[in-house]
């Protein structure tokens, strides 16, 4: 408990405790002290000087975001000094400061504006002619206006600071003085454009939304990106059924502060012009749009064939479709269709991990534990290009509680800045490393484990039994590729395991081994594309697909369904962590159906009773069925993350290490999806990847 | 080399060595037989804390403007933290007006090598760097030679005169900024950044070059030093006047018969150093205004200058003895060009840093190029004032100050000429046909 010390703030005493800076104390006492420099978080700097008030026996005014409140301390946020003070700041701040409110971006969401309407004068005195230089592009998503500029450097830190890339830096002095990318004239970064959110003006401004709308034109609807693993929460910007933009300003995900170029830009596919709007069938050789009644009924006809005469299904299910859906999958195929062949795209040996800590609890990390580890090992993962979350909440830890880092990679990774040691492995081979920094480990008193795909089977065996002799509290993370790779195995979609870990009741056929069986009747695959790089034995297989695109899966198909994207649905995913979260919808594609609803509409046209196939009546099933799942319902509808426990216990599961294939996306490649998004190719910088597993063939 | 013949009046301590015509700078033979290093080897038998009682009974004050307690100063540093400790000299004379450092530098170098030694000595440090204005680019060579020098004989390096102390001692160019004499933006750079001043605290005596212990002075500030410790802190004390010890070099310029670089003890009367060391206003003029210590000092009216030129007095009557650079103005002298070429100056040399300095400098410097011009209207002469007011003291480092105070003295003492140029003003009177764009 920090000592507390008692102040007076304009007229009331307040307690707050020692040391804490007087613009955060005020705040938490309800009093707003204005800043454009201040941000929470990162390096102080003092340099906006609105945040000046009067502190008694101080000669002059003190800058609120610097000075640390001490007992008996008597400050003025509201006197005439003071007041005065913040009129002259915001009054010479507009002598520059171009008048472009009618054409800027950023109006209506301008904190100058606000700051303007609030302290500022009414009126200009400021005749002369402004300084002016002209706006810049700096790359597809980055424009800079050095006019519109205010120099309040947070653009800088967050870049700097926030994510180690330091891509924007200051040159030239006083009135001249611009922000100025890596490059000189463009940029070399992430293109995560968190520097257009955090600048307070539009001065940074993004190049796929300008001139597009105004903020109060839209509706923001906040839900989880559907990329990697992360779980971070996006807000996407919608109007007319239209996304226009996605950002991070609603910070209260478990992100926070963070999103990357996924997640801010990596929307377009929703509304590409190749997204399938009707259902196809293949006649003739051919795939031709078709009516949604007939297509579920030459579906429904043909599953009630096979099933009759005990024909072979493989059901192929997705790591972006939600919670519900794939819980609904695996009902269907077990107890509708009957048959154990289902499996997903494996990215990560989590079945393992939960198997080896059977009997222990509180094992595994969620996004905040990885902010207040005393120390964290990194295995096998490219953080910073994979799993952007999670090296900014290692990144943070560091900069703010000197957290101890340890990386384990097969190459250099942008966290060697900061990790103690750096040690070099190959995949598959990096317990021995590991095992080096036994003393090293020893030493904290917590650890956080964060381990890539590469690290399965026995590996993770070795690696718990490892953590276990190391005498500290270790939590893990296993790190899976997509926003519901986890999900997808909580919910049973293996051949050997039900929802939450139970053994199926018979063990069926792998991915693999569906692809590769001569005698395969039905191919089901909803939401994934495993015909990208393999081909099908069964040639007279009946494929049907739930796509959002004809990939080469869906081209392979006989018939199509055409689904929702995550951002068109409602629902709940899990990160990687094990925290789930609900989806929101923003847009609507006309024509297409979330997944839930058209294995609804087949289960009814077949017949069957799986239970009501809405959202709401789905998870209340899983709460009940799947064991950890028993999550706090208003958590999950109030938009926050609560995290399942899957189980604690054996796993009664074959290990299969040869299945679990990452696909080592970067920043910016997305699977299959990523391919539609125009803007993630067009920003492509990724230095290559570093891990990546193919299929063998 | 010298500016000007010695005057007789003058005390001549740190001046001392130097003849005038002085045509190189006195190396290191002549030093050693003119007391050099002398009071350097008295310090080495000397512990550290005497060292600074020393320099805190000479109320030796900062020569580079602030006029900071130097005995203070180092007395802050804590001379047993395990961090090494930094000694770093602010060559970087950028104030207007200042010229001593230079004649310093030039011509007795290795004073200002001893001076950093026996403030080595006080606070234990292994290092130390010498700060130079890029614009100075000769100066280096003469200072590298010296410290070469220095090196040979067993003065710099390690263990220097068998005392089993290291220290190190280099030069290091600055590259054209103004804000680059503030300690903390010089810190910034000599450590190859951005020359942007630092929060404070921490202070550099706590925190200083590359996060540790360090203490920054004037150049004139080390070179008073070793004749402290030769001769005693009561005796420099006993120079000046009560608080304000010692001689200062005063760079006497403008409108003079005699302008030049003097050494005065502190205290003498600031008319008196025009008329006995400058000649008195040249071409029989009148005085109109002097500016008493570098171009950041406001602005003193020829009735307010009968007093002591120390660091009190002058505070006391409004202004600063700053830099000890005295700019003389005579009656021909355009107050209102006057007001816009200083604050052009700050304009150009704002780091850009903080809003008050970066906006309001340059908006001033418009308006008051304007004023020179004639144009405006008298609620301009008011806002001069005004947003020097509103930058005073709310800026991040004191450059801000330094713009404003020369200005809002300047506006209060001569006002009538700022009204005189808008009265001849010619006001915009549009022809019947056009509309003007804008109506002031």
């Amino acid at each position: 408990m920090p000592e507390m010390i008692t102040f007076t703030l304009n007229g009331q005493e307040i307690k707050a405790p020692k040391g804490d800076l007087l613009i955060e104390a005020a705040k938490r006492a309800g009093v707003e002290i204005p800043a454009f420099c201040y941000y929470e978080g990162f390096s102080l700097q003092a340099a906006c000087r609105m945040c000046l008030v009067e502190v008694e026996k101080m000669p002059k005014l003190q800058p609120g975001c610097t000075l640390p409140v001490a007992e008996g301390m008597v400050v003025h946020t509201e006197s005439p000094k003071v007041v005065e003070s913040r009129k002259s700041m915001l009054e010479f701040l507009l002598t520059n400061h171009p008048l472009d409110c009618p054409v800027c971006d950023k109006g209506g969401e301008c904190e100058l504006q606000d700051m303007t309407f609030r302290y500022g004068m009414g009126e200009s005195r400021f005749t002369e002619i402004k300084y002016h230089e002209n706006e810049k592009q700096w790359s597809p998503a980055v424009y800079y206006d050095p006019a519109r500029c205010i120099l309040c450097y947070r653009c800088i830190r967050v870049c700097d600071e926030g994510l180690g890339v330091g891509a924007l830096g200051l040159t030239y002095r006083g009135v001249h003085a611009e922000i100025t990318p890596s490059n000189g004239d463009h940029l070399q970064c992430d293109e995560c454009g968190w520097c257009i959110d955090v600048c307070p003006v539009g001065a940074l401004t993004s190049g796929t939304y300008r001139y597009k709308s105004r903020p109060w034109e839209m509706d923001h609807v906040g839900t989880i990106c559907t990329h990697c693993s992360n779980g971070c929460k996006t807000t996407l910007s919608v109007r007319n059924g239209e996304i226009i933009r996605a950002n991070n300003r609603d910070r209260s995900g478990i992100n926070g502060e963070f999103l990357c170029v996924k997640g801010r830009f990596g929307f377009d596919f929703v509304h590409h012009a190749e997204r399938l709007q009707t259902p196809l069938i293949r006649k003739e050789g051919q795939l031709v749009e078709a009516s949604w009644k007939e297509a579920l009924e030459t579906v429904a006809a043909k599953f009630a064939e096979v099933k009759a005469r005990g024909g072979k299904f493989g059901v192929v299910g997705s790591t972006r479709t939600t919670n519900e859906e794939n819980y609904f999958l695996q009902k269907f195929a077990r107890e509708g269709l009957g048959t154990a062949n289902v499996d997903h795209h494996r990215t990560g040996d989590v079945a393992t991990l939960l198997d080896a800590l059977s009997g222990k609890t509180g094992a595994l990390a969620t996004i905040g534990d990885l902010y207040t580890a005393k120390a964290a090992l990194v295995i096998g993962a490219d953080l910073a290009q994979q799993h952007p979350l999670i090296a900014y909440q290692l990144r943070a830890n560091h900069r703010h509680h000197q957290m101890a880092l340890y990386t384990v990679t097969r190459g250099p990774v942008r966290e060697d800045q900061y990790s103690r040691k750096a040690l070099r492995a190959e995949p598959g081979a990096e317990m021995d490393a590991v095992e080096t920094l036994r003393e090293e480990l020893a030493k904290h008193e917590s650890l956080a484990v964060v381990f890539g795909p590469s690290v399965k089977g026995d590996a993770v065996r070795r690696l718990v039994a490892f953590c276990d002799s190391l005498g500290t509290k270790v939590q893990y993370v296993c790190l899976v590729d997509y926003s519901n790779s986890r999900g997808a195995m909580d919910m049973g979609l293996l051949p050997d395991l039900g929802p939450g870990y139970h053994a199926a009741a018979a063990a069926g056929m792998t991915l693999d081994g569906m692809l590769d069986d001569a005698a395969l009747d039905v191919l089901w695959v909803v939401g994934a594309n495993p015909l990208e790089k393999r081909g099908l034995a069964s040639e007279g297989a009946f494929v049907v697909v739930q796509e959002l695109f004809l990939t080469e899966t869906a081209q392979r198909a006989d018939v199509v369904f055409p689904a929702a994207s995550a951002y068109e649905k409602n629902g709940t995913v899990t990160n990687a962590c094990g925290e789930v979260q609900r989806l929101k919808a923003g847009p609507r594609i006309m024509g297409t159906k979330p997944d839930l609803e058209i294995m609804g509409l087949l289960a009814k046209e077949m017949g069957l009773n799986l239970g009501i196939w809405t959202n709401e009546k789905v998870f209340e099933e899983i709460r009940r069925m799947v064991r950890g799942y028993n999550v706090a319902l208003p958590v999950i509808a109030t938009g926050g993350a609560a995290q399942t426990m899957p189980v604690n216990g054996r796993v009664p599961a074959q290990a299969h290490p040869e299945l679990i294939r990452s696909d080592g996306d970067t920043l910016f490649t997305s699977g299959s999806l990523g391919r539609y998004s125009k803007m993630l190719t067009s920003v492509m910088e990724a230095p290559g990847q570093l891990y990546e597993e193919k299929a063998a063939k | 080399m010298l500016f000007n013949e010695p005057n007789p009046l003058e005390v001549r301590v740190l001046t001392k060595r130097m003849e005038y015509p002085q045509k190189d700078p006195i190396g290191i033979d002549e030093f050693l037989a003119k007391e050099g290093y002398a009071g350097f080897r008295k310090a080495l038998g000397m512990a550290p804390e005497a060292i600074i009682d020393e320099v805190k009974k000479s109320n030796l004050r900062g020569r580079g403007g602030a006029g900071f307690p130097t005995g203070l100063k180092w007395g802050f540093v804590d001379r047993n933290s395990p961090k090494p400790k930094y000694i770093v000299v602010n060559a970087d004379e950028g104030e207007p007006g200042t010229c001593k450092d230079r004649i310093l530098m030039e011509n007795d170098p290795h004073m200002l090598i001893e001076g950093c030694l026996i403030a080595g000595r006080a606070i234990n440090a292994e290092r130390g760097w010498i700060y130079i204005r890029g614009e100075y680019r000769y100066m280096i060579d003469i200072l590298d030679k010296a410290i070469g020098e220095a090196y040979e004989r067993g003065y710099l390096g390690e263990n220097i005169q068998g005392s089993g102390w290291t220290f190190h001692l280099s030069t290091h160019t600055g590259a054209g900024s103004y804000e680059c004499g503030e300690e903390s933006a010089l810190l910034e750079s000599l450590e190859g950044k951005r020359g942007n001043p630092r929060l404070k605290p921490p202070f550099p005596a706590t925190s200083g070059a590359f996060q540790c212990p360090t203490i920054v002075n004037n150049v004139e500030t080390y070179c008073a030093v070793p004749w402290i410790i030769l001769n005693g802190g009561e005796w420099y004390a006993n120079l000046g006047t009560p608080r304000n010890g010692g001689t200062r070099l005063v760079c006497l310029s403008g409108h003079l018969n005699k302008p030049g670089v003097y050494e005065v003890p502190l205290g003498y009367n600031l008319k008196g150093l025009i008329e006995d060391f400058g000649g008195g206003v040249w071409k029989g003029r009148k005085l109109k205004a002097v500016i008493p210590g570098g171009s950041s000092s406001p602005i003193l009216t020829a009735d307010e200058i009968d007093i002591p030129a120390d660091y009190d007095s002058l505070a006391k009557a409004g202004s600063m003895l700053g830099s000890g650079a005295t700019m003389v103005l005579d009656e021909t002298v355009d107050m209102v060009k006057l007001a816009h070429r200083i604050m052009k100056f700050y304009a150009h040399e704002s780091c850009g840093w903080c809003i008050p300095c970066r906006e309001g400098t340059a908006w001033l410097e418009k308006m008051l190029r304007r004023l020179d011009e004639g144009v405006g209207v008298t609620r301009d002469i008011d806002m001069v004032g005004q947003l020097s007011q509103s930058m005073l003291g709310r800026t991040f480092c004191a450059l801000g100050d330094a713009a404003a105070m020369p200005t809002i003295s300047i506006v209060e003492k001569f006002r009538h000429e700022f009204e005189a140029k808008l009265a001849n003003a010619h006001v915009f009177v549009p022809a019947p046909e056009t509309q003007p764009l804008v109506v002031l």
